[in-house]
């Protein structure tokens, strides 16, 4: 059974650092050569992103930048915290490779699998 | 599909499991509803995707921000009635849906409107789509704006 990404969320670890982070809502593709996986982030730009890998455990955090709106809030909805987000990586997949990009609040991260392990034929002699 | 459930008579001694019984009624609704059947309904029942919309004012504006990360502003139709600001829009899944091994994320149509507590100039309404979130300003109409009252003492 293939292990696919899994994650892991950082509930109790943020409130002890005295700060909360939302967690983010993700999706993940798999195709033959690796995995996409996008998250939703909505207010981060590049600048507030950071993304860090150890022990193969990935994590995003995002800070969000809006700038303050003068005025008086006449209703909310939206949460103010930043958003932070781990995810375990399966051992097939190439850590040096893994690239990101982030386009209107959605970060999408490509995570190729290492060479060895993508499916491939093997012929009969 | 409802749900099956036992017939028991209703005990005197406790009234408030009243309630309980109009929640299975509505249960039962629920499951015999065809799933989708009308996908209109279907969005705003049970997976209806309802972005956080903040609204704020000062004495010239009222501004409106709506989270919505990874959208096309071709996708997105903002419009003003009767003093209603409506946003609306659809967000479509990209190719490779096939591959989707978990989503987490809403796909499909949405809706948010709020009522603005007072007039604005809707030619001067702006809007504007930055990292994921939109933000709409609204221009109070002359009169809507705090105005100062001199007080005259002879």
């Amino acid at each position: 059974m293939n292990t696919t990404v899994r994650e892991n969320q950082n509930g109790n670890a943020g409130q002890r650092q005295s700060e909360n982070y939302l967690a983010p809502a993700a999706s993940v593709l798999e195709a033959g050569d690796g995995y996409t996986v996008q998250v939703e982030m909505p207010g981060v730009n590049k600048e507030g992103l950071e993304i860090s890998i150890e022990n193969n455990e990935l994590t995003l955090t995002g800070r969000r930048s809006l700038p303050t709106i003068e005025g008086s809030v006449l209703h909310r909805e939206s949460r103010r915290e930043n958003f932070r987000r781990s995810f375990e990586l399966d051992p097939s997949i190439d850590a040096n490779r893994i690239t990101a990009r982030i386009e209107q609040g959605v970060v999408t991260l490509t995570l190729p699998k290492a060479e060895h392990v993508k499916p491939r034929k093997i012929t009969v002699s | 599909m409802s749900i099956i459930h036992y017939k028991t008579p209703r005990s005197a001694s406790w009234p408030s499991l009243d309630r309980w019984s109009s929640l299975r009624d509505d249960l039962n609704t629920l499951f015999d509803m065809p799933f989708w059947a009308d996908s209109e309904r279907q969005g705003q029942l049970l997976n209806g995707w309802s972005p956080a919309l903040d609204l704020y004012q000062n004495n010239d504006n009222f501004v409106a921000q709506i989270e919505l990360p990874g959208m096309r502003k071709e996708d997105i139709e903002i419009s003003l009635h009767d003093g209603t600001l409506t946003i609306g829009g659809e967000r479509k899944i990209e190719s490779g849906a096939e591959n989707m091994q978990r989503n987490e994320r809403y796909v499909g149509k949405f809706r948010r409107s709020i009522t603005l507590p007072a007039r604005v100039e809707p030619n001067n309404v702006s809007a504007s789509y930055r990292d994921g979130i939109l933000t709409v300003t609204l221009p109070k109409a002359e009169e809507a704006k705090p105005k100062q009252i001199k007080v005259n003492v002879d």
